[in-house]
């Protein structure tokens, strides 16, 4: 399953859109509910099937859902799975009831939207570089659509009603992936995470396990959903995200300034590592590549470009990996097949990096 | 300060809770706080998201002596239930547990009304509204900015928005 996405790439990782060198991309989620059915938590699995029936059959009618597939979640393995979970297209959480869950990923992936998650439906549209709004745009006109079939569950209290009472009001999660090398250096990140709870959001280490936050990215998401409207909810979090970017450049000139050296060696052994290196984890590709993406971000490596970083840091992931090289593999033989790939894409130097050359 | 647990490192683990009128106060080492489930903030691990919620509306539950029979008429959950699991059951149960979960709202997002949009707001009507007010602020930046040939120039961009519509 799923083999067409891998020829075609991620929206998200494009390299482009606003300040696409240090945002990776922008998501925002909405959570909406059918009125008259229990919550996927508490509901019977008939319950369930009914709303995934209901729901499909919304997205099929709907306008703007024309371009894309629906998937039942029954014939998705463990590789798809967290392929998907890779993409950024579902939550880890999603699929442990998979009889009754369904997803539909739309053309280029800009919109999915799982069915039965923990809530009816987690529309989610994500955009490449710093591009909330548009998002956001998109997530809503799926939402008026949909909304033209399906009745929500709103009051007028409480506004939209979710499972879980932390997602109440607009149901909506807006968030982006940032990358900051810079700040993590300079030791000013732990004081920058408190100071942004302030405003009403939450910053998290991405794809870390354990206390590692590797890559140096970072999620930063509004963490409340009630008494704020949409657009304010958006302010904020590019308000914040703005003056992350404004902080993390004036870390890199310091960064320059007083310990150019160093860091210029750091990057250069992350490029030369990576060029020839015969056995690499994923936690040390992703701490490499984001020393690179550095790199290119400071101006030092010219030879190849963001997107190919992106490009990287989604193939090298496990199931991607073994998607990709159509062959399942133990973690050992992963981490030789990943250096391999890597080394291939390094070989390809100047060269745009495209997946298909790489096969 | 030393850790209030093993008494003997230096407390360097800060956490506060205020619920209601009661505040808890722990000060601990790092490996005191790890025995008791605290973790550093950007460690990945699942946020006991259901503790808190129980913990949240344990006091309420108490004060208004909930008669025990208040199930929701559409999903048949009980209060008591919702506080076990910290899911709610369905739409209904919203209205069934309103003053509750109105308070437990307020705890979680420091207001308990929405100011959102409505299922009927159509996203063609909110795009004029959002570009207004992205002048808006544009606007009241080049005026800080003493910059007014621009200031002047976004004024009769709103202008002309106001105008069209």
């Amino acid at each position: 399953m799923f083999e067409q996405m891998l020829k075609s790439e991620s929206v998200w990782l494009s390299g482009e859109g606003p300040e696409h060198s240090v945002v990776l991309s922008s998501r925002v989620r909405l959570a909406r509910n059918v009125k008259g059915f229990p919550y996927p938590p508490t509901s019977r699995s008939e319950g369930k099937r009914e709303t995934l029936e209901i729901v499909k059959a919304a997205i099929e009618k709907s306008g703007s859902l024309k371009e894309g597939k629906f998937y039942f979640a029954k014939p998705i393995d463990e590789l798809d799975r967290a392929f998907l979970i890779e993409r950024h297209l579902i939550s880890p959480e999603f699929l442990g009831d998979k009889a009754n869950q369904g997803i539909f990923i739309g053309d280029g992936e800009n919109i999915s939207i799982m069915i039965n998650e923990e809530d009816h439906l987690r529309i989610q549209s994500i955009q490449s570089g710093l591009s909330v709004e548009s998002a956001c745009e998109l997530a809503e006109r799926v939402d008026e659509d949909l909304g033209k079939v399906l009745e929500f569950d709103f009051d007028r209290e409480f506004g939209y009603l979710t499972s879980c009472p932390t997602n109440v009001g607009t149901g909506m999660r807006a968030s982006v992936l940032i990358h900051l090398p810079g700040l993590a250096l300079t030791r000013e990140m732990d004081n920058l995470i408190s100071s942004i709870t302030k405003f009403g959001l939450a910053v998290r280490g991405f794809y870390g396990e354990g206390s590692d936050v590797l890559g140096n990215l970072f999620q930063i998401s509004n963490q409340t959903t009630l008494g704020r409207s949409e657009d304010d909810i958006i302010d904020s979090l590019l308000k914040v995200t703005r003056q992350m970017i404004e902080y993390e450049g004036k870390a890199r000139e310091t960064l320059l300034a007083d310990a150019k050296d160093q860091i210029e060696d750091k990057i250069w052994r992350a490029y030369g590592i990576l060029k020839h290196a015969r056995v690499l984890t994923s936690a040390e590709v992703m701490n490499l590549l984001s020393a690179v993406r550095l790199g290119i971000g400071m101006g030092m490596i010219k030879e190849l470009p963001v997107s190919s970083v992106n490009s990287m840091l989604l193939l090298t992931q496990p199931a991607h990996l073994q998607k990709y090289l159509q062959k399942r593999m133990d973690s050992g033989e992963r981490d030789e097949a990943r250096a391999e790939l890597v080394r291939k894409m390094f070989q390809n130097g100047s060269e745009t990096f495209s997946q298909e050359e790489a096969l | 300060m030393l850790c209030q647990d093993c008494k003997n490192n230096e407390a360097n683990v800060y956490f506060t809770q205020v619920v209601g009128s009661k505040k808890i106060t722990l000060n601990l080492c790092r490996e005191c706080a790890e025995k008791r489930g605290f973790h550093p903030p950007l460690e990945n691990a699942p946020f006991p998201l259901k503790e808190f919620i129980s913990g949240m509306i344990e006091e309420p539950q108490k004060k208004k002596e909930l008669r025990p029979e208040l199930a929701c008429p559409q999903c048949q959950m009980g209060f008591a239930d919702f506080s076990k699991r910290g899911k709610i059951g369905c739409g209904k149960c919203y209205e069934t547990f309103r003053p509750q979960l109105r308070d437990l709202l307020r705890k979680i997002h420091g207001a308990s009304e929405h100011k959102g949009k409505n299922p009927g707001t159509r996203t063609e009507e909110l795009i004029p509204l959002r570009e207004e007010r992205r002048l808006r602020g544009k606007l009241k930046q080049a005026i800080e900015d003493e910059n007014f040939e621009s200031a002047a120039k976004i004024r009769d961009q709103i202008k002309g928005l106001l105008e069209g519509r």
